[in-house]
């Protein structure tokens, strides 16, 4: 029987430098993960920074950098890969881990916990030192070469129940803690990333922090720095700051009718 | 009352005269001179009105009168005779209810007055509370109430507002007066008025109420600059609450709006109005101080602080409880560019729980740094900042208990064992109607959230590799091809079908039956449930509902409403009718003894949802305080280790501060307002179980 033809997804580095500015020692820690070839586990609030992160740390390791956005259909063959039918012949497609793994690449699967539970399990052997990923279907096993890095990320402000990361899949990670950066960072941050002033990047920031002291308030979850970036490069399109924070924070955030009205008091207080 | 028009108008010693007869009783009596002066531009017939309505309110009180004589001009350039007449017994009326305080502020509110009298709607307090509350709460991040007070002031623990506001014409003016007021309490507890001995400034003057008015109206202008600088869309709005500030405050106006001046320039520029003797300005917008009432809530919560920030800093070091700690290793720097505090432990930053952070940032609110006893770790030193030790009359039951559970002393950081008592009680059933009620008045609600919990319900699941199904399993389909051709016998699981989802999740919810639920959060409670059920049985989950209450740890009582096994029927509908306020808030053993129950389901996932109106508390001292709190804890980190969520949902105005610590973060629900709670109780189970 002739080996079945195999597509394997070419993979290409980040060219530009991501803008990330580092709020503590994550960069450093990083790097000495990726040294150690060690996995990394991601938690923080939404729009915290997380994802930029990886993409920062991609190019600065000049690996290519593959992102699975999981979702609760996401099943195992997603991820590692399946036959398809060309003209008469099956043809294996590699799943974007499996691709990762062979190209020496950061796999990143955002929001872990949002994948069905069978789902995580196939990236355990990945995630300790076996390093190795199985494919059944083709009775292959993949070893991982010492560049390839297994990304995490999850939000534990989540509130369900049914969706918890399971020990046996965090205690193989080494964690990284993120979350809003201080109103400094952040007024830098969203000035840069919009293309704000710096004065007016300070009081989006200003209006972040007022949302954020609403959490459990009224709020799941206060305004996160991607809300308040939003916010200012709809001010840049040349939007009134008010009426870019109305739109980007204080609707984005709830649907309650309250606490709207609540959100158009912070909004009209900050500017 | 008979004034003849004919008389001449009376000159200022006549009138001096007459007042020093009428207001003999007044402590203000010394300066009628100038009183007599005033009123001596008044036509006669005023002026006798002025000194017959005075002269009744001081037969009363001799400062009232005396007040009736100041603002009479005033008064009488807004009034009618009636409308005068009426302005003063208002006053009077006050008086006689509520005591001189409010009186005076009655005749003071001469805006409002001429407001109602005009027939214009005033904006009551119940009309802004809500929408002020959450506000306040997003402007300040620590836990600050909105009360009724006579006049506006704030003890820094609660924000007090008048009842009432007419002082304009337009309502949206009177609203946005009441939220510049509360504003201004806001920003006395945000840019330090009270970070300094008010009382002892205010003592150096002989003229206190005088020196209080000033300190208030300065104060106002500092603040002002500081929310200008902060958040100046409501900085404007402040400024266009009032006109300009008069010429002679213009000189302190513009050094109190330097981004350093803090309280002790005001205090300055008042030793400099003093000493002219000046009369201070009392525009309306301006909030009063109390500093008496402020220093002690402050200097309670800072207290109470100082403990929290110790308690965590003595787990930081892994000595609670055990072994005394050094104080010097820990040391706290205030991060400037940021105004966050950064707490090191031997030179190295570290991060504090939630609960602790926030205590630091309110510590250093309150005190423009973190105290050295704040950063001393606690030890085996025990708190108990009541300083009482009440020997407990315990309740006695001539009934064996049912149940008995250990409790969490954190005091010895040990467990008491065996030491609360549960008994397993029924209720006796009412007649349902209430629930029949509920369900005509909320019966929009319940659609609206059956049909929610529908679609939770509706989220199927595609099983593949089916004998059979209503669509081909493409994967599968694939690999039978690729089996044929390398000659493999084929699968003929070709299928995929959708089935079901089986969430297989047990709940539990636990109803405080404490003496505080009496009325409507009671009400709400059971309003809550019927919708819940009604929900639930949509869902298709197992559930269960028990009340808790009980008195002292000899008696916890636990009332079974619908045990996992009971169907939802007119008994369960009857028993939902019968929960009422019994006792006290043990909720320790409560926890203890449900997740017990539900640690016997079978199902994959356990919740226990909690439904409180305020912190643990059971009768005596010693539940009371932070021994529920960390018992309570206790009991919900052992529900976790059992494999049991636990959410709280509680009604409370002060939950935040307590509820972190206890509960853990993101799993509870704060509601201000008991009338929420039906409505979101269904809503936040459908949110935390999708």
């Amino acid at each position: 029987m002739k080996p079945l033809e195999q597509i394997t997804p070419q993979l290409a580095s980040l060219g530009e430098e991501p803008y990330y500015l580092p709020v503590g020692d994550e960069v450093a820690l990083f790097d000495a993960a990726a040294t150690k070839r060690l996995p990394v586990l991601l938690k923080g609030p939404t729009g915290c920074g997380k994802t930029r992160f990886v993409e920062y740390m991609a190019w600065k390791l000049q690996r290519p950098l593959v992102t699975v956005a999981c979702h609760d259909d996401l099943t195992t063959a997603d991820l590692v890969g399946r036959y398809l039918i060309v003209g008469d012949d099956t043809v294996w497609l590699d799943g974007p881990l499996t691709a990762a793994v062979r190209a020496g690449a950061i796999c990143y699967l955002d929001e872990i916990v949002e994948a069905r539970k069978d789902t995580t399990v196939v990236i355990h052997p990945l995630a300790d030192t076996r390093r190795a990923l199985a494919v059944d279907k083709r009775g292959e096993l993949v070893v991982a070469p010492p560049e390839f890095m297994l990304v995490i990320s999850y939000n534990p402000g989540y509130q369900s129940v049914l969706k918890e990361i399971k020990p046996s899949t965090r205690q193989r990670f080494v964690a990284l803690q993120f979350d809003y950066p201080a109103a400094e960072v952040e007024a830098r941050i969203v000035a840069t990333e919009g293309g704000i002033q710096p004065d007016l990047a300070r009081k989006l920031v200003k209006l972040g922090e007022l949302t954020r002291n609403l959490k459990g308030a009224g709020l799941d979850e206060g305004a996160s720095t991607r809300l308040l970036i939003h916010a200012a490069q709809l001010i840049d399109a040349g939007m009134t700051p008010a009426t870019a924070s109305t739109a980007a924070v204080a609707r984005a955030l709830t649907d309650d009718p309250e606490m709207t009205q609540t959100l158009d008091d912070l909004v009209r207080a900050v500017f | 009352m008979v004034v003849t028009v004919s008389e001449r108008r009376l000159f200022e010693h006549e009138l001096e005269e007459r007042l020093d007869v009428l207001l003999f009783a007044s402590s203000s009596h010394r300066k009628l001179g100038k009183l007599a002066a005033d009123l001596e531009a008044l036509p006669r017939q005023q002026q006798d009105l002025v000194l017959h309505l005075a002269g009744v309110a001081s037969q009363t009180y001799a400062e009232i009168g005396h007040m009736v004589a100041t603002l009479a001009p005033q008064a009488l350039e807004r009034l009618d005779a009636a409308g005068f007449e009426s302005w003063v017994i208002t006053a009077l009326d006050a008086y006689d209810r509520e005591g001189l305080r409010p009186a005076m502020e009655s005749l003071r509110d001469l805006d409002g007055f001429v407001a109602v009298r005009a027939g214009r709607r005033p904006v009551r307090f119940v009309e802004v509370e809500q929408r002020l509350g959450r506000f306040v709460h997003g402007l300040s991040g620590r836990h600050l109430s909105l009360k009724v007070g006579t006049y506006p002031w704030t003890d820094t623990e609660a924000i007090y507002l008048p009842e009432r506001i007419a002082h304009s014409t337009v309502t949206e003016d009177n609203r946005l007066l009441y939220t510049g007021l509360a504003v201004q309490m806001w920003a006395q507890t945000r840019y330090g008025t009270f970070n300094i001995d008010l009382e002892a400034e205010l003592a150096r003057w002989p003229g206190r109420e005088i020196a209080l008015n000033w300190l208030a109206v300065l104060e106002a202008m500092r603040l002002e600059a500081c929310i200008l600088r902060d958040l100046p869309g409501l900085g404007k709005m402040l400024v266009a609450l009032h006109d300009t500030w008069p010429e002679e405050l213009h000189a302190a106006w513009s050094d109190l709006q330097s981004p350093d001046a803090d309280v002790g320039v005001t205090l300055a520029w008042l030793a400099r109005f003093m000493a002219q003797d000046a009369v201070p300005p009392a525009p309306t917008f301006v909030p009063r101080l109390n500093p008496a009432a402020a220093a002690l809530a402050r200097n309670e919560r800072i207290a109470r602080e100082t403990e929290v920030l110790r308690r965590a800093l003595g787990a930081l070091k892994g000595t609670a409880g055990r072994k005394p700690a050094t104080p010097s290793e820990f040391a706290a720097q205030l991060k400037t560019e940021t105004g966050e505090v950064e707490i090191q432990l031997d030179g190295e930053a570290v991060t504090l729980p939630p609960d602790a952070k926030a205590a630091a940032q309110s510590l250093l609110q309150d005190l423009g740094e973190l105290p050295p006893e704040a950063l001393t770790p606690a030890g085996d030193g025990l708190w108990n900042p009541s300083g009482q030790d009440l020997g407990l009359p315990e309740q006695i039951s001539n009934r064996a208990a049912d149940f008995r559970y250990d409790e969490w002393d954190y005091h010895r950081n040990a467990y008491r064992r065996k030491w609360c008592h549960v008994y397993v009680n029924e209720v006796t059933p009412g007649d349902g109607q209430f629930v029949r009620d509920v369900k005509t008045r909320f019966a929009p609600h319940i659609q609206q959230i059956k049909r929610r919990f529908e679609a939770v319900r509706g989220e199927d699941r595609i099983l593949g590799r089916q004998q059979d199904g209503e669509e081909i399993d493409v994967d599968a389909l694939v690999e039978a091809v690729n089996d044929r051709k390398s000659g493999a016998e084929p699968s003929t699981r070709l299928f995929c079908r959708r089935v079901r989802n089986e969430r297989s999740l047990a709940a539990m919810f636990m109803i405080d039956m404490s003496g505080s639920t009496k009325g409507w959060v009671n009400d709400a409670e059971r309003e809550a449930l019927v919708m819940l059920c009604e929900a639930l049985e949509k869902l298709g989950d197992a559930y269960a509902i028990y009340g808790f209450s009980g008195w002292t740890r000899t008696r916890c009582d636990i009332y079974r409403i619908k045990s996992f096994a009971d169907p939802y029927d007119d008994a369960v509908r009857a028993r939902i009718d019968a929960i009422e306020a019994k006792d006290y808030t043990r909720m320790g053993v409560a926890i203890r003894h449900l997740s017990h129950l539900l640690s016997a389901q079978p199902a994959r996932h356990k919740l226990l949802v909690t439904l409180s109106d305020g912190r643990p508390d059971d009768f005596g001292d010693e539940y009371r305080g932070q021994y529920g709190i960390e018992d309570t804890r206790r009991a919900l980190q052992e529900a976790r280790e059992q494999g049991i969520r636990s959410y709280c949902i509680t009604i409370d105005r002060h939950g935040a501060d307590y509820l972190r610590h206890m509960v853990g973060p993101a799993s509870y629900t704060v509601l201000d307002d008991a009338k929420k709670l039906p409505l979101k109780v269904a809503e936040i189970y459908r949110k935390l179980t999708a």
